[in-house]
């Protein structure tokens, strides 16, 4: 058993767990989108950042593929995570706003305004098809080409590949190409309802080893009313 | 596309198990390009998927996926040449050759590209064409590279270019000097050495600048034939233990005045070669 400490809590985890499996074991919710259980964890989304260590030592880093150590410190809600997370969040509206899980993590984490130039990507390279693909479905039909800018996940050539059965795995995972919640027109791509909340929850900096457990949140709730 | 030559280097891979850009590096050479089919083959027979090597493909921007110009003309457009004026110097190509960056002329001479950095940047803005690096380019230059490239740059300028140099060499059964001074090559005594293809025997001259691939023959010798070479004195053929690096033929040994072993590809058109100067205390 490791020995760990998360949100001021001392906790122990079995070996070879990840930060992000043993705060959900213990009941600290996360919000993640490229982790998904049976696959392997890749680190693209960075949604799922903790804070971990102390003093100068602070670093943020993605949960889902960090392990578990001896006497970690872990922070799943400190300011600087619950920043980082919203800029996070704020970029992926940014390249895919026409997502409905992109936009109800935005109304989540009260994410109400988007400043990057507005793209309508269809796909965030977050690997879940690829892994799917690969891991669950045992085909290998589609995969990373390129790089940079022009990056994408596609099959080889462009054309049908020989592997693939349709099986449909890479479209169900997808959290890209969900049902569209548009509005009426894609540049009002957050449904206004929840991007004009004001701002609900208690003021965070004091409150740094601590999160909010309700889900939803009370004060969301009163607010909307 | 010839499916033997992919099967050939495959084999020289410990059978695909060696590193997949060495085998890619190796297929587009042969082919100045990947063609799927050769990707297709590499997956089939190195059990990888194919997904994975066309990711590999796509990722290095050396590789490429579609048929290139017999010359390769590549233009910096990294930070360094890129302040010097290089998208002027890119523009200038791209309006003398007809073509965008990233395409090829339509006779099929010329592949245009742009790369980042070449590591030479205190020589920038560079461009590179087959191998050959032109530093200091200005859009007056443009003209004259384009024609050199044309004229074959593998015709090499006598002390411009100092990685050619001359060496004598001597056959390595009899000792006696291979060096012929009533034929000149490159204007210095050719290497001469008595080849034998087809049962045709005849002269062989080789330049004796190394990094040059000029030579002369009695008579013509079909691309890509494998040719035998005798020492003209003690008749010995010259027999070699390694075999080629690029093609696979054997490799001709010979002795290098000063020390050292000359290595030659015995195929005629292949350009390999390597000077072997290990063992030697300079
Ligand atoms: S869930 Fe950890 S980076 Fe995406
Ligand atoms: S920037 Fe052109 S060689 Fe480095």
């Amino acid at each position: 058993m490791i020995n760990l400490t998360i949100n001021g809590l001392d906790l122990s985890v079995e070996e070879g767990t990840t930060l992000l499996e043993a705060a959900r074991f213990w009941g600290f919710p996360i919000p993640t989108l490229c982790a998904m259980e049976g696959l392997s964890p890749y680190g693209a989304c960075r949604l799922c950042v903790v804070e971990i260590g102390e003093g100068k030592q602070v670093k943020l880093v993605s949960s889902c593929t960090y392990p578990a150590q001896e006497g970690l410190k872990i922070r799943t809600a400190s300011e600087r995570v619950l920043r980082a997370r919203k800029m996070i969040i704020e970029l992926l509206l940014a390249s895919c706003p026409q997502s409905k899980i992109i936009q109800d993590l935005a109304s989540k984490h009260n994410v109400r305004q988007q400043r990057f130039r507005q793209e309508y990507e269809d796909c965030i390279l977050c690997g879940l098809c690829v892994r799917m693909c690969e891991e669950q479905m045992m085909a290998k039909a589609i995969g990373f080409r390129g790089r940079g800018e022009t990056r994408s996940i596609g099959t080889p050539f462009d054309v049908r590949s020989e592997v693939c059965r349709l099986c449909g795995g890479c479209m169900y995972v997808c959290p890209a190409c969900q049902l569209r919640c548009t509005f009426t027109e894609p540049e009002k791509a957050i449904c206004g309802g929840c991007a004009n909340l004001s701002p609900p929850c208690v003021e965070k900096p004091t409150f740094d080893d601590m999160m909010c457990y309700m889900d939803p949140c009370v004060a969301c709730e009163i607010v909307k009313k | 596309m010839n499916v033997e030559v992919v099967h050939n280097i495959l084999h020289k891979h410990q059978n695909a198990q060696d590193g997949l850009i060495s085998i890619l590096e190796d297929i587009q050479s042969q082919f100045g390009y990947l063609p799927a089919e050769a990707l297709k083959i590499v997956a089939g027979e190195s059990g990888k998927a194919l997904v994975d090597i066309y990711g590999v493909a796509t990722f290095y921007k050396s590789f490429s996926l579609k048929p290139r110009g017999k010359h390769l003309i590549s233009v910096c457009l990294g930070t360094a040449c890129h302040v010097r004026n290089a998208p002027v110097i890119g523009q200038e190509f791209e309006r003398q050759l007809g073509v965008k960056a990233g395409e090829t002329t339509e006779d099929w001479e010329f592949t245009l590209e742009r790369v980042n950095c070449l590591g030479a940047c205190a020589l920038g803005p560079i461009v590179v064409v087959d191998g050959h690096y032109f530093s200091k380019v200005n859009t007056a230059k443009v003209k004259q590279i384009i024609d050199r490239a044309r004229r074959g740059l593998d015709k090499v300028e006598v002390k411009t270019d100092n990685r050619v140099f001359p060496i004598g060499v001597r056959c390595p059964r009899c000792n006696h000097s291979l060096m012929d001074s009533k034929h000149l090559i490159d204007g210095l005594p050719s290497i001469r050495v008595t080849a034998s293809y087809d049962r045709m025997h005849g002269r062989l001259s080789l330049s004796s600048l190394y990094g040059s691939y000029n030579v002369s023959t009695e008579y013509v010798v079909p691309d890509n034939a494998i040719v035998n070479l005798f020492c003209p004195h003690c008749h010995a053929m010259f027999s070699g233990s390694s075999d080629c690096t690029i093609c696979e033929a054997p490799l001709i040994p010979m002795i290098v005045d000063g020390g050292g072993m000359l290595q030659v590809c015995s195929r005629n058109g292949c350009k390999n070669h390597m000077l072997d100067l290990s063992g030697i205390n300079i």
